[in-house]
C-alpha cells in the first residue's frame, strides 16, 4: 500500500493509515542501522537532494545517513552554497535541480510554507524538513515512533508540549500528528509564547507546568530562544527557567513512567534540567536515532515500496 | 461628432435617474438624457446598449500605477487601460511611487504622463509627510496647486501622533482630506497575513485587527481636536467600521472606503499559501465582512476603491513572508461589487452610487454625474453576462489577483471618457 499522499508537506495531509505505514516501515528498517554493513540496496540509483536553506546539523545528518543506508546517492545544497547567496529565485532554483533529474527533494527553509511553494513547480516529491513555524513533519514522526515503541500504542495517550510554541514548527507537526492517532494535547508556556486560537482547534491550554504534567503520558519540552527576550515575548531567559524548566521538583507529582523527549538541540539547564535530561526517562538520543528510520521509510514509501525489498 | 447610446437602463444616482433614457454626447459632454427615442438623430453615431446599465463611469480613489519608478508593475499607460476595461474613468494614484510624489515635479509628471496616454481622468494623491517617512510634512500647498485631490503615506501609516495631528490641522487650509493607511506597526511588525486560527496552523506570523482599530480610534480622537478631513482607506476591520459609524453620528468630518477583496474574501484564502491573497490591510474574519456589508447598507462605508496594486510575478512568486502586499483590482471591481447586489446587501442602484456619486462627493470632483453639460465619462456594462475570471488577459501589467477561476457575472462593454471610447469589448 502506498501513501495517500506524493508529499510530505504536513503531518495534517497524512492519514491515520499514512502515519501506522510510515511506523511500521520505520519499525523494520531500525534493525540496518545496527548492522555492521548498515546499508541495503534498496534504492540504488535513486538520487536524493538535501536542500536546506536553513542551518541544520541533526536533520540534515538524519537524512543524509537515512539515504546513504538505503543506497541511494545524496547531495547536499545549504543556503550559503546555492543560488540563494545570488538572488536567484527559489523556484528558478528548485527547477534547476529538478532539470538534473533527483527522485526526491528534501527541503529546509526559514519561511512558512516553501516546501508547499516548491511543490506546485517540479515533479519530484517533496519531504518538509521544516518550513518556518509551520511544520516538521518527519520530526513528529520520529517522535511518534519513539513513543510508541515505550507504549506499545498511541491511542488515549497524553502529551504535554511544554515552550515556545508560537514559532515552534515541531509542536505544529505533532499536535495534527497526534490528534490523528487519537493523543489528547495540552500546550505548556507563557501567553506570549502560544498563537492564537489553540483551544478552537482542540488544544488544552496551561500556564502552570507542574499541573500540567501531572497526568501526560509523555512530556515534549521545546527549545527556547533568547531571541525571544529582545521581541518582548519573554522577560528574561531566567524568569522563563523559573516557571518553565523541567525540573525533578516539577516532576514531583508526574508519573513516574512519564517519557520526556525534546526535539534539540537542548539548551541545558535553560528548559530541561541537567539531571533530568540525563535520566532514564529522558529519550532524547532514542529520539535521534529514530530519526534516521523514519525517514528511510519515508523514502523508500515515497519511491514505491513495489519498487524493492527493504532486507 | 455626437453619440447616441440609446436603448439602455440609465442608472445616474448624483441625478437620481434610474430608468429606461437614451443619453446624447456632443462634443465630449452630455447634451442630453431623454426617454427611449425622444433625441432626433441625423449624422449620429449610435451605441445599442439593450439590456445593458447605462451609468456615470465607475470612480476609484484608491490605485497605484507605480510611475515613476516601478514600471515593471505598472505604467500610466497599461494602469489607464486596466481601469478602462473595469468599467472606470476617472482614478486617484496614491503617492507612493519612486521618487515619491511629495512635490510639484512628480505631480506634474504624473499629470503629464495621464495627458500624453488621454485614456481616462487621472487625479494625483500628494504624500502627507516627505518621502512617506512620517518625519516631515509635505509641501501640502503646493502639492494642492498642482493638481492633488487629497493626501496619503498610504502603504505606511503616519505612525507618530504629534505630525498627523498636525497634518490635519494644515490640511484644512486646503479642504483636502488625509488618508489614513491605519496600522499600528509595532502590532503588525513581520506580520504577513490576519492574525488568527490560521495564521496559527500556517506558521505565519499574523497582524492583529486592533492594529487597524487603535489607529482609526487615534485618528478620529485626534479629529476632535483638529478639525480637517479624515479619509479611512481599505477598511478591513468590523470594528473600525463600527469607530467610523460613532464618529460619523457625532458628526466628525470622517469618511472610509472599502476594497471588494474585504467582502469577497477571508483568510480561508491563504491558506495554500497564495501570495496573491497576501495584502494590507490582510484578509480578515466573515464577523468583519458581515460587519462591513452592514456598513455598506447603513452608509457608514462611503465608497468602494479598489486599491488596485500591481505586482510582478517576481514579487509574488517568492516565499509568503517575502511577498509583497496587494493585488490588482481594476478589473474584478464590478463583478464582485455585484455579488453584494445578488445577496440582496445593497441595490444595483447603491452599488453604482458607491462607485460613482460617492467618491466624487468625498473628493469633490466633478465626475460620476450624468448631469447635462458634464464630461461625457459613460460605463455601459451587461450584468447578467456571465463569464470566468482570466488574470492572464488583464489590460494591467500585472496578473496578481486571487479571482483567478472565479465565475461572475457583470461584464463591462464600453467604457467612455469625456465622449471619447476608452475601452470597447467590441475591439478584443
Amino acid at each position: 500500500m502506498l501513501l495517500s499522499t506524493k508529499n510530505i508537506l504536513s503531518t495534517k495531509e497524512l492519514t491515520k493509515q499514512d502515519i501506522q505505514q510510515i511506523l511500521d516501515t520505520a519499525d523494520s528498517f531500525k534493525e540496518i542501522s545496527t548492522r555492521s554493513i548498515k546499508k541495503v540496496p534498496t534504492l540504488r540509483g535513486k538520487t536524493i537532494i538535501n536542500l536546506f536553506f536553513e542551518p541544520s546539523t541533526r536533520t540534515r545528518t538524519s537524512f543524509e545517513i537515512a539515504g546513504k543506508r538505503l543506497s541511494a546517492d545524496v547531495i547536499n545544497i545549504s543556503g550559503s552554497t546555492s543560488s540563494a547567496v545570488k538572488g536567484e529565485n527559489i523556484i528558478d532554483t528548485a527547477r534547476n535541480l529538478e532539470a538534473m533529474a533527483p527522485d526526491i527533494l528534501v527541503v529546509r527553509h526559514q519561511c512558512s510554507g516553501v516546501p508547499a511553494l516548491l511543490s506546485q513547480f517540479v515533479d519530484s516529491p517533496i519531504i518538509n524538513a521544516g518550513d518556518g513555524a509551520h511544520e516538521h513533519p518527519s520530526q513528529a514522526l520520529l517522535d511518534l515512533l519513539t513513543i510508541r515503541s515505550h507504549r506499545g500504542n498511541l491511542e488515549g495517550l497524553k502529551v504535554a508540549i511544554v515552550g515556545d510554541i508560537t514559532h515552534s514548527r515541531v509542536a505544529r507537526s505533532n499536535i495534527k500528528a497526534m490528534q490523528t492517532m487519537g493523543m489528547k494535547v495540552r500546550v505548556v508556556g507563557p501567553p506570549p509564547l502560544i498563537p492564537v486560537g489553540l483551544e478552537s482547534l482542540g488544544i488544552e491550554v496551561s500556564h502552570n507546568l507542574t499541573t500540567a504534567i501531572e497526568d501526560v503520558d509523555v512530556v515534549m519540552i521545546l527549545r527556547i530562544q533568547l531571541e525571544r527576550q529582545n521581541q518582548g515575548l519573554l522577560s528574561s531567559l531566567r524568569e522563563y527557567s523559573n516557571y518553565f524548566c523541567l525540573t525533578a521538583k516539577a516532576l514531583a507529582k508526574a508519573r513516574d513512567d512519564i517519557l520526556i523527549i525534546h526535539p534539540g538541540p537542548v539548551n541545558r539547564g535553560i528548559e530541561i534540567a541537567l539531571d533530568v535530561m540525563e535520566s532514564p526517562r529522558s529519550l532524547i538520543l532514542n529520539q535521534v536515532t529514530n530519526g534516521v528510520a523514519i525517514r528511510m521509510a519515508l523514502f523508500y514509501l515515497l519511491l514505491g515500496e513495489g519498487n524493492a525489498n527493504p532486507n | 461628432m455626437q453619440t447616441l447610446i440609446k436603448n439602455g437602463h440609465v442608472i445616474d444616482p448624483a441625478n437620481q435617474v434610474d430608468g429606461s433614457f437614451d443619453i446624447l454626447i456632443s462634443d465630449g459632454k452630455i447634451e442630453a438624457v431623454a426617454p427611449h427615442g425622444k433625441i432626433a438623430i441625423k449624422d449620429t453615431q449610435v451605441v445599442d446598449a439593450k439590456g445593458c446599465v447605462v451609468a456615470p463611469g465607475f470612480c476609484d480613489m484608491h490605485v497605484h500605477f507605480r510611475e515613476p519608478g516601478h514600471e515593471y508593475k505598472e505604467t500610466i499607460e497599461t494602469g489607464s487601460a486596466s481601469a478602462a476595461a473595469g468599467g472606470f474613468s476617472t482614478v486617484a494614484v496614491m503617492p507612493n511611487t519612486s521618487p515619491v510624489n511629495d512635490n510639484r515635479s512628480i505631480t506634474e509628471l504624473i499629470l503629464s504622463q495621464a495627458r500624453k496616454t488621454g485614456l481616462i481622468n487621472i487625479f494625483p494623491i500628494g504624500a502627507i509627510t516627505r518621502g512617506l517617512k512620517g518625519e516631515i510634512l509635505s509641501d501640502m500647498g503646493e502639492l494642492k496647486e498642482s493638481g492633488c485631490i487629497g493626501y496619503s503615506d498610504d502603504g505606511r501609516p503616519v505612525m507618530n501622533s504629534e505630525l498627523m495631528r498636525r497634518a490635519l490641522e494644515y490640511s484644512r487650509m486646503f479642504n483636502l482630506p488625509c488618508i489614513q493607511h491605519s496600522e499600528v506597526l509595532d502590532l503588525t511588525r513581520g506580520g504577513c497575513m490576519n492574525e488568527g486560527v490560521v495564521s496559527t496552523e500556517l506558521g505565519l506570523k499574523g497582524m492583529p485587527v486592533e492594529a487597524e482599530d487603535i489607529m482609526v480610534f487615534r485618528d478620529i480622537s485626534l479629529l476632535h481636536k483638529t478639525g480637517g478631513r479624515l479619509h479611512v482607506a481599505h477598511i478591513s476591520s468590523g470594528g473600525a467600521v463600527e469607530l467610523v459609524r460613532q464618529a460619523k453620528a457625532k458628526g466628525l468630518p470622517v469618511t472610509c472606503e472599502v476594497a471588494p477583496h474585504h467582502f469577497t474574501l477571508t483568510e480561508e484564502a491563504c491558506r495554500n499559501y497564495d501570495t496573491n491573497t497576501k495584502m494590507s490591510p490582510p484578509l480578515r474574519t466573515n464577523e468583519d465582512i458581515e460587519l462591513i456589508k452592514e456598513g455598506l447598507r447603513d452608509g457608514t462605508i462611503d465608497m468602494i476603491a479598489t486599491d488596485h496594486a500591481p505586482h510582478n510575478l517576481a514579487d509574488k512568486q517568492v516565499e509568503f513572508d517575502n511577498a509583497c502586499f496587494g493585488i490588482v483590482g481594476l478589473e474584478t471591481a464590478l463583478p464582485l461589487t455585484l455579488k453584494l447586489v445578488d445577496e440582496k446587501v445593497i441595490t444595483l442602484q447603491k452599488a453604482i452610487d458607491l462607485l460613482t456619486r460617492q467618491p466624487c462627493r468625498v473628493f469633490n470632483l466633478d465626475k460620476g454625474t450624468l448631469g447635462i453639460g458634464k464630461d461625457a465619462d459613460i460605463v455601459i456594462f451587461n450584468p447578467e453576462t456571465k463569464y470566468v475570471i482570466e488574470p492572464e488577459k488583464f489590460k494591467s501589467r500585472s496578473k496578481n489577483s486571487p479571482y483567478k477561476g472565479w465565475k461572475v457575472r457583470g461584464k463591462v462593454l464600453h467604457t467612455f471618457v469625456a465622449g471619447k471610447p476608452a475601452y470597447s469589448a467590441h475591439n478584443e
